[in-house]
């Protein structure tokens, strides 16, 4: 699997209230209607602006907060093929992978607003195109490039009629 | 060789010895959702083909977010979750019961126990020794359905506290001002476990201030050790014989130890927009506020509700400061009423709220206006929190909301208590 896109950048700390605010607690239940505001406390026009296939690039601390799965989810309804950033708060890293939305660890400060990205989520290779760099990132554990190939938790349950994370 | 705590019940868990970095299957105690994550958490037991669930008596819905209902599509949640929890068997906790972790404390969780929440706050249950973590609302819809999850087993920050903490100072305070030096991702993926005799001496109310807001560090859960004051806990629940003694053995590995004098502390304020953006209470005196909130998972307890009766008695909030009170439960409320901290609260010009999240949450009963400023007892000032990007959310104890709400601005609540 390999994902382009263009980067869009975020700063350190982007809280799940950031991503998926809570005042629009009401729409968990429409998840189309809820990825209309995706990112929208850190960047109001975001949803608008951003093309499928792009990738959100952020600083520290990534998906901080709540445990609203719905913040990847509507990551991932809204297109985003994949998130960077220099590190993750650990909910959201587990429910990203559990949506089935690509997320990696790397130094995101070589990473400008605009530039084009080329991501393969198993070896964990980034490229950024724009620089012609390339970017080490921190391998996701097996267990949950286990997950991520099945297509997400649900895909993963569904497939093996049990957790099966340790592989074969 | 020895374990801390976290290996400890998560090798139980587990059926094996683990250490720290082990990956591992491990059984599921108790399982919980709130109105927020549940319903996701019922379509994906229905899109997996779950009819039933592995141990429905330990797998708890709990209607608290919203409510009771601000709007007709939560009403409608509410009733995909009471028609799960009647078809399947599983808890439902109604409307006013109260806050999914002050209720899993009061009724289900035991030392040793290994819970699962689609709740971030799910590691406050770490507070009686058990090992209860936040996720996601697929993992805890297969935990209802499964019984089990995987999970890493995190390394151990030991955070000892010792010394006695100064009149006006409490708890929270003491949390703010690790979670100012750990930082807001400083202790990701990792257990905290409070130790020393700082906590020791510290109520079960107390104790539960400090295990939910671990995961404010980033960490994965925050355990106390289960002793006799965990006993009278449960003991006054009817739960007496489920306490088990648990520590961490001599000799077991922790990544770090952070040493605190509680002596030195002083009240502190956590300033917008993170948690980690922490000052002493002199350093934030003299900001207006326009709404005081003393409630939520972290501070709506019966001893918070009794010190903030305490300063407030006879006084009146301040003209500009409106003053919610939200107590965590029903079981609160009511001991509240029969101490008389309720009268006290609603004739200092407090507006008490059903038991439940209130206002933490944005969504409704406490909504800030454009350039409002709430001073909160919750966990989080993150932006937009409290239903509005254009407001800004100050964390402290109840004793500075209590006071400041008085005073119409954040001030020391040693002024009056020293």
């Amino acid at each position: 699997m390999r994902l382009r896109g263009k980067a869009w950048k975020f700063g350190d700390n982007i809280s799940t209230d950031l991503i998926c605010p809570g005042r629009y607690f009401h729409l968990r239940s429409n998840l189309p209607e809820l990825a209309k505001h995706v990112l929208e406390d850190a960047d109001p026009e975001f949803a608008q602006k951003m093309s499928q296939g792009d990738l959100v690039v952020g600083g520290r601390n990534f998906g901080c907060g709540s445990s609203r799965e719905h913040a990847p989810t509507i990551m991932k309804i809204a297109g985003v093929s994949a998130v960077l950033a220099k590190s993750f708060a650990r909910i959201f890293y587990r429910n990203g992978i559990n949506v089935g939305l690509p997320l990696l660890e790397c130094d995101t400060s070589k990473i400008d607003e605009g530039d084009e990205l080329e991501v393969d989520p198993a070896s964990g290779k980034v490229l950024n195109v724009t620089k012609r760099i390339e970017l080490a990132s921190r391998p996701l554990p097996q267990a949950m490039i286990n997950i991520l190939n099945d297509g997400g938790l649900v895909a993963h349950i569904t497939k093996h009629g049990d957790f099966y994370v340790n592989g074969p | 060789m020895g374990k801390t705590i976290a290996e400890k019940v998560i090798g139980e868990h587990a059926g094996r010895e683990v250490s720290a970095g082990d990956l591992v299957i491990a059984r599921v105690d108790i399982a919980a959702v709130q109105d927020g994550t549940g319903p996701l958490a019922v379509d994906q037991i229905e899109k997996l083909g779950f009819r039933t669930l592995k141990n429905p008596s330990n797998a708890v819905l709990f209607i608290d977010h919203a409510a009771p209902s601000p709007r007709r599509e939560l009403s409608n949640a509410h009733m995909k979750l009471r028609e799960f929890a009647s078809r399947t068997g599983a808890v439902l906790s109604e409307v006013g019961e109260g806050i999914i972790h002050q209720r899993l404390v009061e009724s289900w969780v035991s030392p040793g126990d290994l819970l699962i929440g689609a709740d971030s706050h799910s590691c406050t249950s770490g507070a009686l020794g058990a090992f209860a973590t936040g996720m996601g609302s697929t993992d805890v819809a297969i935990g209802m359905a499964l019984g089990k999850t995987w999970l890493r087993v995190p390394q151990t920050f030991q955070i000892q506290v010792n010394g006695r903490l100064p009149v006006g100072v409490y708890s929270k305070d003491l949390i703010l001002y690790l979670i100012g030096l750990l930082r807001a991702d400083g202790a990701t993926y990792k257990a905290l476990e409070f130790v020393g005799e700082t906590i020791t001496g510290f109520s079960l109310d107390s104790r539960l201030v400090l295990s939910n807001m671990a995961v404010e560090a980033g960490a994965k859960t925050g355990l106390c050790e289960a002793d006799e004051k965990t006993e009278s806990f449960l003991r006054e629940r009817g739960r007496g014989d489920r306490f088990r003694r648990i520590k961490s053995d001599p000799g077991a590995t922790f990544e770090r130890i952070v040493e605190i004098d509680a002596s030195h502390i002083q009240p502190m304020v956590a300033v917008p927009h993170t948690v980690d953006n922490v000052r002493t209470v002199s350093e934030a005196a003299g900001k207006k506020i326009d709404q005081a909130f003393i409630g939520t998972c972290t501070n709506g307890r019966l001893e918070d509700l009794r010190i903030a009766a305490k300063i407030l008695e006879g006084k009146h909030r301040h003209p500009h400061t409106r003053l919610i009170i939200c107590p965590a439960s029903r079981d609160v409320s009511l001991a509240a009423s029969r101490e008389g901290f309720l009268d006290v609260l609603v004739e200092a010009g407090g507006a008490v709220m059903a038991p439940g999240c209130g206002a933490c949450v944005g969504v409704h009963e406490g909504i800030l206006g454009d350039g409002e400023v709430c001073l909160s007892t919750a966990n989080r000032n993150f932006k937009g929190r409290m239903g509005n990007p254009e407001g800004f959310v100050y964390l402290s104890s109840p004793a500075t909301a209590a006071y400041s709400a008085i005073k119409g601005e954040i001030a020391d609540p040693r002024e009056v208590l020293g």
